[in-house]
């Protein structure tokens, strides 16, 4: 059971690195188009929000339907950072300003995480879903109305007031400006990597076990000792936190980025990356984030019937993987999913 | 011999002493377990009332009655799953009010279910991993960053779990998935996560229940063996009466949430209004 677990992972390492090499062979080759080159990084930090989201509804069983306000709170705090960092102290080190602005947004996400859990975490039911989009909304109409401006070395917060000394690095709606464009997919693999590290060995400690015992019997898992608020609470953060970093890199990526981009549809987009890719499972959350990122950048030449396609896609890959003789074929030929299928029909 | 095994054969004792059976008990010993007048309503209905119940250090005591009585809402209650409307609960001397379940069990009380809530998708061995928890400790951050602490915790709880399944000679299970063991050996891996929390009062409900004969035999065997070993409190729910009445040193006859009669097996057996209640049923067979 240990090595089967310990082997699992290693294949889906091994997937994420060497997808990493082909990306690369085929980018300096020149296959790779410009657009397609475009999407690299944004297909990162979604790889790592559908990580993340998979670690809170996955693992952990809570609905979260805001996902992209942290990514909202990472993507802001980390420009603001990076801004801060090179026009404000001068540092030229473009790695380690984007190194900087990615732990910023993962704390400054994490903070958050940690703001609306403490109230949430507590009750059971629907209530973290609906918060959590709440949530998401009042994110974007704050930073819909936030003034950040750089004044030499120094940061002026405004609400609702655009006349902020210096040079305004978060301009209200417009949102984020003149951002430099300092994401490089080489920075968004080592995040995919280190996000990978971080969920898949939490679900393999005690915190992991604790966790996912809370999940599957939340009577039994209290009746062992386990502070059910406490592992919730862990999962929802590490997740938010993940999900800042994804959108500090996001967030990087663009020279002007808006609080309109991180709106309910993104946190509906990451959970169909989740749902798809099979929720508790971590390996088909990376390659759904990656295939339904290139999906609508692939059907671009149909562009009219382009959301067409992609909801008809949608739509078979659900009729498909929830079909019954599908998946008694898929048994027959891989008999460990057996086990897979006894969970499906309690459920 | 691991080193749990070696700490759990030092301290096998004599066959351990009973404090009192249920009605006239020797407590000069502090009791695991005083609940005084405790009482819950559900909307106006007195589902358990004036339910008063000392248990001893090593003893193990039986809860029985008929269906609907109440026993399982006084597990509950014990265990801290509903707070009770009146009365108090003192565990170890200590009250339990204002505590949740994980805080009673931290503070030794574990329990196992009448229908069985194991963690399913866990392998057998995960389960008992659950149940040491809270005695073998590590952070998230060692646990994420796989530092030494993380390594020592695991291999400790590994031990300690292949040492708590070999009680019931299960350590050949432990790989295996938990909701694929056969319900007997479900209801065993129930009884040793609960052990895995490091009770001083070990709360059985129903553990017999769809056991055959020779299972139930070896059942009663174990649950002895279990006191003996680890020097803890039993208090069983149980419907099969020669289990009750073969390992039970005192046992507590509840009716319509209400406690009718306490005693000794024999004491019990010849109790006129148990009889009525309850056990009239055996005599007509």
């Amino acid at each position: 059971m240990k090595s089967k677990k310990f082997r699992a992972n290693l294949i889906t390492y091994a997937i994420v690195i060497a997808a990493f090499i082909a990306c690369q062979v085929l980018i300096s080759t020149g296959v790779m188009t410009r657009s397609l080159k475009g999407q690299l990084v944004p297909i990162c930090a979604y790889v790592v929000m559908a990580i993340a989201l998979n670690l809170t509804v996955g693992i952990s069983g809570e609905l979260s339907l805001g996902h992209a306000g942290f990514m909202s709170v990472g993507a802001f705090s980390g420009i603001v950072m990076s801004m801060w960092l090179s026009k404000g102290m001068g540092l030229d080190n473009k790695t380690v300003v984007l190194l900087a602005a990615i732990i910023t947004g993962g704390v400054a996400a994490g903070i958050a995480g940690v703001l609306i859990g403490i109230p949430v975490l507590r009750l059971r039911g629907d209530y973290l879903a609906i918060v959590t989009l709440a949530f998401g909304e009042i994110i974007r109409n704050v930073i819909n109305c936030l003034y950040i401006s750089l004044d030499g070395s120094k940061l002026h917060v405004a609400f609702n007031n655009p006349n902020v000394a210096g040079k305004l690095l978060i301009n209200g709606p417009a949102g984020a400006t003149g951002v430099s464009k300092i994401a490089t997919f080489g920075m968004g693999f080592a995040l995919v990597l280190f996000t990978l590290f971080v969920v898949l060995n939490l679900i393999d400690s005690r915190s992991g076990r604790a966790i996912m015992a809370i999940r599957d019997n939340r009577i039994a898992a209290e009746a062992m000792g386990l502070n059910v608020t406490k592992y919730k609470m862990m999962a929802f953060v590490t997740s938010a936190v993940l999900a800042g970093m994804a959108g500090a890199l996001y967030g990087l990526n663009f020279s002007t980025v808006a609080a309109s981009k991180f709106k309910f549809d993104t946190s509906i987009l990451v959970l169909v990356f989740v749902v798809l890719g099979g929720i508790g499972n971590i390996r088909g959350s990376i390659i759904s984030a990656t295939l339904l990122t290139i999906l609508p950048e692939l059907l671009r030449a149909f562009a009219n019937y382009r959301m067409l396609i992609y909801a008809i896609v949608l739509i078979l890959v659900m009729l498909a993987t929830n079909n019954p003789t599908l998946r008694s074929m898929v048994q027959r030929i891989v008999p460990q999913k057996r086990g897979n299928k006894k969970e499906a029909d309690e459920a | 011999m691991t080193e749990a095994k070696k700490k759990r054969a030092a301290t096998k004792m004599v066959p351990a002493p009973s404090h009192g059976i249920i009605p006239e008990r020797d407590l000069y010993e502090r009791p695991v377990l005083e609940a005084r007048n405790l009482g819950i309503d559900f909307g106006g209905l007195h589902a358990v009332e004036d339910f008063n119940l000392v248990i001893g250090k090593t003893e193990i005591a039986g809860l029985i009655g008929p269906n609907g009585a109440g026993k399982t809402t006084v597990f509950n209650l014990l265990t801290k799953v509903y707070q009770p409307t009146m009365g108090t609960i003192l565990l170890n001397g200590r009250d339990t009010a204002g505590m949740n379940t994980a805080q009673a069990n931290k503070l030794g009380i574990a329990r196992t279910f009448q229908n069985i809530r194991l963690f399913g998708n866990m392998s057998v061995e995960d389960n008992v991993r659950i149940g040491l928890h809270n005695q073998v400790r590590y952070g998230m951050i060692p646990g994420i960053f796989r530092m030494p602490g993380y390594w020592r915790g695991e291999r400790e709880m590994h031990e300690r779990a292949l040492d708590l399944l070999s009680i019931f000679d299960m350590q050949d299970l432990a790989n295996h998935q938990a909701g694929s063991l056969p319900y007997g050996a479900q209801r065993r891996l129930e009884i040793v996560r609960a052990l895995a929390t490091n009770p001083s009062l070990l709360l059985l409900d129903e553990p017999a229940a769809g056991m055959n004969p020779h299972e139930t035999e070896e059942l009663m065997e174990n649950i002895t063996k279990i006191r003996d070993q680890f020097h803890i409190a039993i208090l069983l729910i149980e419907h099969d009466m020669s289990l009750v009445m073969g390992i039970c040193e005192g046992i507590c006859v509840l009716n319509y949430g209400k406690i009718i009669a306490k005693g000794t097996a024999e004491e019990i057996q010849n109790n006129p209004v148990v009889i009525e209640a309850y056990l009239g049923k055996r005599k007509e067979n």
